[in-house]
């Protein structure tokens, strides 16, 4: 819809010009993205996976409990990628592979801190580090909340 | 002096003295490496962030610009520079190290050519005896103004494009040796529409077919009348853009006569996506590479057409198409026939 009506707002001279633009356009590898996305997320999944089972057998966790260690690590290796400045580098085959998981919110936060460190470490790296991830606390908040209204009102109470 | 409506030709044939170039480790690692004269191992050009380092790239080129004709800061009137991030501070900050009275210019990757013509008109008429002109970018600076973080690990299109990390200066004189300015035409602002930042090569190749098109009516010239007729930044899809823009409107151009400086920076094994782009990227081309291809005798006459894609990250968002545009200017060798 909205790209329709872009497209009625251009003169014919522009429109011409975009048809001649278009035959030209490098298309993006949406296949191929997708594929090599679905693997590479499924891999760090994978990965999680590892990292839960070896703090459920090696350390005294339950598979509940064993979650947020999990997490950590995983953040920290994210973390850890991105100040090496690796992280990108592996992004830019795996797209929405690194970006899905949990990693990609570490990376988009870390990414935005090392960015603005030369501005200083209040206004700079703190008034800076959420200008990615600020967006998805937003959101993901607000779905959660209408989530919870919903499952309060219809009754529905998960266990 | 103007001949038609947006075309200068200067009579007086302002001469280019020298030029110095200066660039990142990436750049020193692509096909024009030995054309450049300081070539930096280090991203940060040993500075503590990265606006810093585009600072020092342009000092550094201003530097070899000089040097290469024994003289000082004081001994040029003005200046003509600009750059990418925002308020164009790198270049003024170089400018207050450097002391020479200063016209900060804004004409985002057209901007060395927009400098270029500015200079040289001033020098045809008589207005000063040493300009200096040039342009720098930096990748890391650029993609924090405009895109991500650098560390982001966002996926980029293949139509993308990567922004060159240098400086290109150079220093015009009324006399002397070296390649001469015959002419330059002054780009208008083109809009066609698109608004993908991600594909800069097709908003801006309608721009340069327009200059380059005037450029030609209003000299009265064919398009072999020049050796190279070489575009800034418009990559490998704003260049098949542009041939054919050209094949549709029956100016014959012969396809290995025209050339982007793009697709001339980086070897095929580094990952550019459609080719190269930035204000660093036509002025460290020209003034490292082309020049010394003219002093060599290489090529007698180029076409030089900086290309420009005038957006900011607030207009992109707000949904705004690309407004484009492109100079172009003419250089010829100095011992080359009067035309």
């Amino acid at each position: 819809m909205g790209k329709k009506k872009k497209m009625q707002n251009l003169t014919p001279e522009q429109r011409q010009y975009q048809d001649t633009a278009q035959k030209h356009e490098i298309k993006r590898p949406v296949v191929a993205n997708c594929i090599k996305a679905f693997l590479i997320g499924g891999l760090i999944c994978v990965f999680g996976q590892a990292i839960q089972l070896f703090y459920m057998y090696q350390f005294d966790f339950t598979e509940k409990t064993a979650g947020n260690p999990t997490v950590a690590t995983l953040i920290f290796i994210a973390v850890l990628l991105t100040g090496l400045g690796v992280y990108d580098r592996f992004a830019q085959i795996a797209g929405a592979g690194t970006a899905v998981p949990v990693t990609g919110f570490a990376n988009s936060m870390a990414s935005a801190a090392i960015e603005h460190r030369t501005e200083g470490y209040v206004l700079g790296v703190g008034g800076n580090m959420f200008k990615l991830a600020g967006s998805v606390i937003v959101f993901g908040t607000f779905a959660a909340f209408i989530i919870a209204l919903i499952l309060n009102l219809t009754g529905f109470e998960g266990g | 002096m103007i001949s038609g409506q947006r075309t200068w030709t200067f009579q007086n044939r302002p001469v280019i003295l020298s030029a110095g170039t200066a660039v990142g480790p990436f750049e020193g690692e692509g096909l024009l490496a030995d054309d450049y004269d300081v070539i930096h191992e280090d991203l940060w050009c040993s500075q503590d962030s990265y606006e810093k380092a585009q600072k020092k790239l342009f000092e550094d080129a201003a530097n070899q610009a000089l040097d290469k004709v024994s003289k000082k800061p004081e001994d040029v009137q003005f200046i003509f520079a600009g750059d990418l991030s925002n308020q164009i501070t790198s270049s003024s900050f170089a400018c207050r190290t450097l002391c020479i009275p200063y016209f900060g210019l804004f004409g985002a990757c057209s901007t060395s050519m927009e400098g270029l013509a500015l200079a040289a008109f001033i020098t045809n008429c008589r207005g000063a005896d040493l300009i200096m002109t040039g342009a720098v970018s930096h990748n890391c600076v650029v993609e924090k103004t405009f895109r991500y973080p650098t560390e982001y690990g966002a996926q980029k299109p293949p139509s993308s494009q990567w922004t060159v990390t240098g400086a290109g200066m150079a220093l015009l004189a009324q006399k002397g040796d070296g390649p001469v300015v015959t002419s330059a035409t002054i780009g208008k602002v083109i809009d066609m529409g698109l608004s993908d930042p991600y594909n800069m090569g097709a908003a801006m190749a309608p721009a340069a077919v327009d200059t380059i098109t005037a450029h030609l009516n209003e000299r009265g010239v064919e398009p072999d009348f020049y050796d190279l007729i070489i575009t800034g930044d418009l990559g490998k899809i704003g260049r098949n853009i542009a041939l054919d823009l050209f094949r549709e409107q029956g100016t014959e151009i012969d396809p290995e006569k025209f050339k982007d400086c793009g697709l001339l920076i980086y070897n095929d094994d580094q990952p550019v996506f459609a080719g190269a782009s930035g204000a660093g990227c036509s002025a460290t081309v020209l003034y490292g590479h082309l020049l010394r291809r003219i002093n060599n005798g290489e090529l007698n006459r180029i076409l030089v057409v900086a290309t420009g894609a005038l957006l900011s990250p607030l207009t992109y968002q707000q949904k705004e198409s690309i407004p484009c545009i492109a100079h172009a200017v003419a250089i010829e060798s100095g011992g080359g026939a009067e035309s």
